[in-house]
């Protein structure tokens, strides 16, 4: 039953599956882009940030001259309180500013308002204050220890959710198993690192009282809806703006308590004020991401079939919980989705959050599938050494074959292709030929590896998925709006907020197929909670599936209604008309109508329907799916330089499967950026805090993300097994390209690193981290440095 | 604008730039020259200096000359100028190399060679050479010139012996015997970044056995310097790996390393070994 197909293209279509240029990029990359940060103010603010990790506030001092908000000046703004009703949840209120003490170090303590930028900056500078420095919590097995300071008067034990899980037959199963294989991973801290940090800008209306938000966010109806409960205002009086934003990767999905001081201050002004975040606040104090401890055992039988999982996930969450996800996020999805694409229907799970004095967490491109991917993917490459087989061959005995899949917490697997991509890309890549280079390259003392990843990727979550976790708000579903006005144009408003994936341009090619017109007449508007439909935005690998499946239905209603009009005005039948080049036509005949007549005809001539067609061409699809699997296999070839440590990835290969594929290019490009990410994932990016709690990678020196020498070209392998459980048969591929890579990296390494006899489980993989292992490996097969003291002259 | 308040003075002769410099180095003024290290210092406000002496328009100060003993470099001659070699003599072929691994093409466009001996950064390339050579500083103030020894001017991490009022006006760095032979190597996590231990070694063949040899290390201590241990290791030595790998450890084995969150102790005296044990194998190339 299987229909994975290499490719796209077929099935009749004419603009769904073809690589047409991106509608977006003609005012990006002429400089005609508008931002947030473009817009002028009247008033500037500097935040001035806790330099301590913790500890009481003792005093504020402010230079003359200064306008200075603190705690007290806003008393009546309600805190940030995200809410999940299930797991043992502990609700925390996130101040917009510090009160009373500080939490982490760049906590916004005070907001300074002047004139300009500069201004606001060099009062800030002169603010002091003073803190009463207490002990910080910043290790996430810290927070749990016996003794450990308690961060929040309700979170006990700094535990601020925890689920668990057990199958019922699996304590049985567990003790028959014939190997118990082991996995201790560490996935460090970081930061999702947008090329535009964030900014808001907030103007008062006289005559309305209302306030105008332009934000760089991936949410801003939520952005609304959540500002107005913290300010205690109807939405009605705030608008959101979501301008041209400058990526989000996650970073953008939770609300910031410095959008709301924006917006409270707009109207204690009551005029425009504007802050613009530098990097080292970006770095510092926006969201941070990933931080977990997994522990991961699996219990196999005599031929290597994995029988039961048990899993002890420990996030670090930071010192509150972002809005609205809250920090179960992270952990919850850990549990739900840790068994990835092996069949195993015995699983137990332990995820906990812990509350620390860091940044907090927010969301980051993969939401812990890099993570649980990377240790389950350790996992089967240790299982496999133990049972002697190849890395593949265990794959091949435990990826799921038969579709649909239940899996062992509930979670039903859509068809995919996890052995079908995986096959792809091992013969892609030529495994024997590689194996030959490698030996060769051994005996001259040089190291390479080869490593894989398989995995499944959730996409497209819907209602369902959010509350399954107990969310107090499930951004699920969307809605669109399809117009065609008297003109003839057509205009979608969708409540997803894209900001860089492109999808005013897949969208339009969705409603392109359907309508006949050229997907290029068809403009995508997003982003203003004035013009588009209250929606969840652009986040989680949804948008394509959920705002896509919504244009659909829109689309579709459309179409039946131009089929109905032209089938009036051509007097036949509908069923003999077809919708192509603008234009309804009689099949057969030479006898066609304009959309744009029709639409005219729609407003203007509505007595000649005789009531039996409403006025107007305007219609609305609203979606909210199951939720879809995609799927992927990447390969890294690494060569490793055991004297230095130091990692290059020489070749990297991915086949993958988002079901159809609306626009192959934009396909293309979403899994190249996302691979790129996920290198500085498995290399290079670390956030480190010192023991006082203090962040030292503050700049882009320090805190590494990869450049183009770091990436090698990627190459790309395509199939598409058409989702059942999405109406546009799409999947989600936003975040695939981040996930595969730490896990197929660090295999990598690993392999080359099979001389020695070391093993390295945690990511980034730095030179550092290498070198110590091998300084301490004691097998024989000690580095042959430089290799053959000749080979260089 | 990211950097505290400052008045940029912007003098047209190198009399009125020392003037001005005696006047304001007492209110913490600086010099600016290609501006690459203290602009992003300044604009994370760890530098917050009163006043900028700026020397792009000082007449005289683009010196680039080969005199036959030794090449002077003035103060506002860039990273870029060593793109291609600058005299015939191998300290150009030398210079073109390491200028390669010097940051990213627009800050080798702007940065200054003098100004980064100035700034002192542990892992700067051109401090590393500065030291290796043993270059002559030249430091002009209204009280009038001096010159200082590379072995005498770095002072640490970012500080040097200039005193206050002075302008590094000009390097003179010896040219290399038309024989001499060169060797570099540095390691960077990234392509472009500081790094994080870096060699230059220099010498002569003389009947098959090295002499004169220099060995420089820079990135792993608080200044640059050159390593005798390392050097002893090598000189009367024919080139090979025995001894190239016997003046890496003694090397790994001489400094007192820096530390910094992705390098510890242990790790910078492995970086050491490899650094200086290819930046000799570079030579034989």
């Amino acid at each position: 039953m299987s229909a994975h197909t290499k490719g796209s293209g077929g099935d009749g279509l004419k603009w769904v599956g073809r690589s047409i240029r991106r509608l977006e990029d003609p005012a990006l990359v002429q400089g005609r882009g508008r931002f947030t940060a473009d817009l002028p103010a009247a008033h500037w603010v500097r935040f001035v940030r806790s330099p301590n990790a913790a500890g009481k506030i003792r005093g504020i001092t402010a230079p003359d001259g200064a306008v200075v908000i603190t705690a007290a000046d806003i008393a009546g703004v309600k805190k940030i309180t995200p809410m999940l009703h299930k797991f043992n949840y502990k609700p925390v209120g996130q101040p917009i500013l510090a009160e009373g003490e500080v939490r982490f170090v760049g906590e916004a303590v005070a907001a300074v308002v002047a004139a300009t930028e500069e201004d606001a900056e060099d009062f800030a500078d002169l603010v002091e204050i003073d803190i009463e420095d207490a002990p910080a919590l910043v290790d996430g097995r810290a927070a749990i220890a016996d003794g450990a300071p308690q961060l929040h008067a309700g979170v006990p034990g700094n535990v601020i959710v925890k689920g668990e899980f057990k199958t019922p037959g699996f304590d049985d199963v567990w003790t028959g198993a014939a190997k118990i294989i082991r996995c201790e991973a560490r996935s460090n801290r970081q930061n999702a690192t947008p090329m535009e940090a964030r900014a808001a800008h907030a103007a008062y209306d006289s005559a309305t009282g209302r306030i105008t938000l332009h934000c760089t966010t991936q949410m801003p109806h939520l952005v609304r809806t959540a500002i107005a409960d913290c300010l205690g205002i109807p939405e009605s009086d705030l608008r959101v703006i979501a301008p041209d934003v400058g990526g989000g990767f996650g970073q953008k999905m939770s609300l910031c308590p410095e959008y709301v001081l924006i917006a409270w201050l707009a109207r204690h002004l009551q005029s425009s004020v504007a802050w613009t975040e530098d990097r080292r606040e970006n770095l510092i104090a926006s969201f941070h991401s990933r931080d977990q401890y997994i522990t991961l055992e699996g219990a196999f039988d005599a031929n290597a079939k994995l029988l039961a999982l048990r899993a002890n996930v420990l996030a670090n969450t930071g010192a509150y919980s972002c809005f609205p996800t809250s920090c179960g996020m992270e952990p919850l999805m850990a549990m739900a989705e840790m068994p990835g694409p092996y069949d195993v229907q015995q699983y137990e799970c332990l995820a906990r959050a812990v509350v620390t004095n860091t940044c907090t967490m927010g969301a980051y491109r993969g939401v812990s599938r890099p993570s649980i991917t990377f240790t389950l993917e350790r996992l089967m490459d240790k299982a496999a050494k133990a049972f002697a087989i190849d890395p593949l061959d265990i794959r091949r005995k435990n990826l799921i074959t038969q579709f649909p899949y239940k899996s062992a917490i509930g979670l039903e697997y859509d068809e995919a292709s996890y052995r079908e991509t995986m096959e792809t890309a091992v013969e892609a890549i030529n495994v024997p030929a590689f194996r030959a280079r490698q030996q060769l390259a051994r005996d001259k003392g040089e190291y390479l590896g080869i490593g894989f990843a398989t995995f499944s990727e959730r996409t497209g979550y819907g209602s369902p998925a959010f509350a399954a976790r107990g969310m107090a708000i499930t951004p699920g579903w969307e809605t669109v709006h399809i117009s065609v006005d008297p003109s003839g144009f057509v205009e979608a408003r969708i409540g997803s907020s894209p900001h860089g994936q492109g999808l005013r341009t897949t969208l339009a090619q969705i409603i392109a197929e359907e309508i006949g017109v050229p997907p290029q007449t068809i403009k995508v508007v997003h982003g203003d909670t004035d013009t588009a439909p209250y929606g969840w935005g652009t986040f989680a690998s949804r948008s394509l599936v959920i705002s896509g499946g919504a244009t659909l239905i829109a689309a579709r209603k459309v179409r039946a209604k131009l089929l109905k009009i032209a089938g009036h005005m051509l007097e036949a039948a509908e069923t003999d008309i077809v919708l192509e080049d603008g234009k309804a036509k009689v099949a057969g005949t030479d006898r066609e109508v304009t959309v744009a007549a029709m639409a005219r005809e729609a407003y203007t001539q509505t007595h000649r329907f005789k009531g039996e067609i409403e006025p107007g061409l305007t219609e609305s699809g609203t979606y909210d799916p199951p939720g879809t699997f995609s799927n992927a296999c990447h390969v890294a070839i690494v060569r490793l330089d055991v004297e230095t440590g130091h990692v290059k990835v020489e070749r990297y290969l991915v086949a993958e499967d988002a079901g159809r594929i609306i626009n192959p290019m934009i396909a293309d490009g979403q899994v190249h950026g996302g691979v790129a990410q996920g290198i500085g994932n498995a290399l290079l990016e670390e956030i480190i805090y010192d023991e006082s709690g203090a962040i030292l990678t503050a700049n882009l020196a320090d805190f590494m993300p990869p450049t183009a020498h770091e990436i090698p070209p990627i190459e790309l392998h395509h199939m598409e097994t058409p989702s059942t459980q999405s109406i546009t048969r799409a999947k989600g591929l936003g975040e695939g390209g981040t996930i595969g890579p730490p896990a197929a990296i660090v295999n990598a390494i690993n392999d080359a690193l099979t001389p020695f006899n070391v093993e390295i489980d945690t990511i980034p993989a730095t030179p550092q981290r290498i070198r110590a292992l091998l300084r301490n490996a004691t097998n024989s097969a000690r580095p042959r440095a430089g290799g053959d003291p000749g080979a260089t002259t | 604008m990211k950097p505290a308040p400052f008045i940029r003075h912007v003098p047209r002769t190198l009399d009125e730039a020392l003037a001005t410099l005696a006047e304001v180095a007492g209110e913490d003024g600086r010099i600016l020259a290609g501006g690459q290290s203290l602009v992003p210092i300044m604009a994370f406000r760890l530098a917050k200096p009163a006043h900028l002496v700026d020397i792009n328009e000082v007449a005289g100060l683009d010196k680039l000359a080969d005199d036959g003993k030794f090449l002077t470099i003035g103060a506002r001659v860039r990273h870029a100028a060593f793109h291609e070699p600058v005299t015939a003599n191998p300290l150009g072929r030398l210079l073109t190399y390491v200028a390669r691994h010097i940051a990213h093409y627009p800050i080798r466009m702007r940065g200054t060679f003098c100004g980064s001996l100035a700034h002192a950064d542990p892992s700067s390339e051109w401090c590393l050479t500065a030291a290796t050579l043993d270059a002559v500083m030249v430091a002009k103030s209204v009280k009038g010139t001096r010159e200082i020894r590379a072995d005498g001017f770095f002072d640490g991490i970012m500080s040097t012996h200039l005193k206050e009022g002075e302008l590094l006006a000009e390097v003179r760095l010896p040219l290399l015997p038309p024989d001499g032979k060169f060797g570099f190597y540095e390691f960077s996590r990234r392509a472009g970044d500081f790094a994080m231990s870096a060699a230059l070694a220099t010498y002569r063949l003389d009947g098959g056995k090295m002499t004169d040899v220099r060995v420089g290390l820079g990135g792993a201590e608080a200044s640059p310097r050159r390593i005798p241990e390392a050097e002893a290791e090598l000189n009367g030595k024919a080139p090979g790996d025995a001894a190239f790998r016997a003046a890496g450890e003694a090397a790994s084995a001489a400094i007192e390393p820096l530390e910094d969150h992705q390098t510890d102790a242990e790790y910078r005296r492995d970086l050491v070994k490899v650094v200086v044990r290819r930046a000799l194998e570079h030579s034989l190339i």
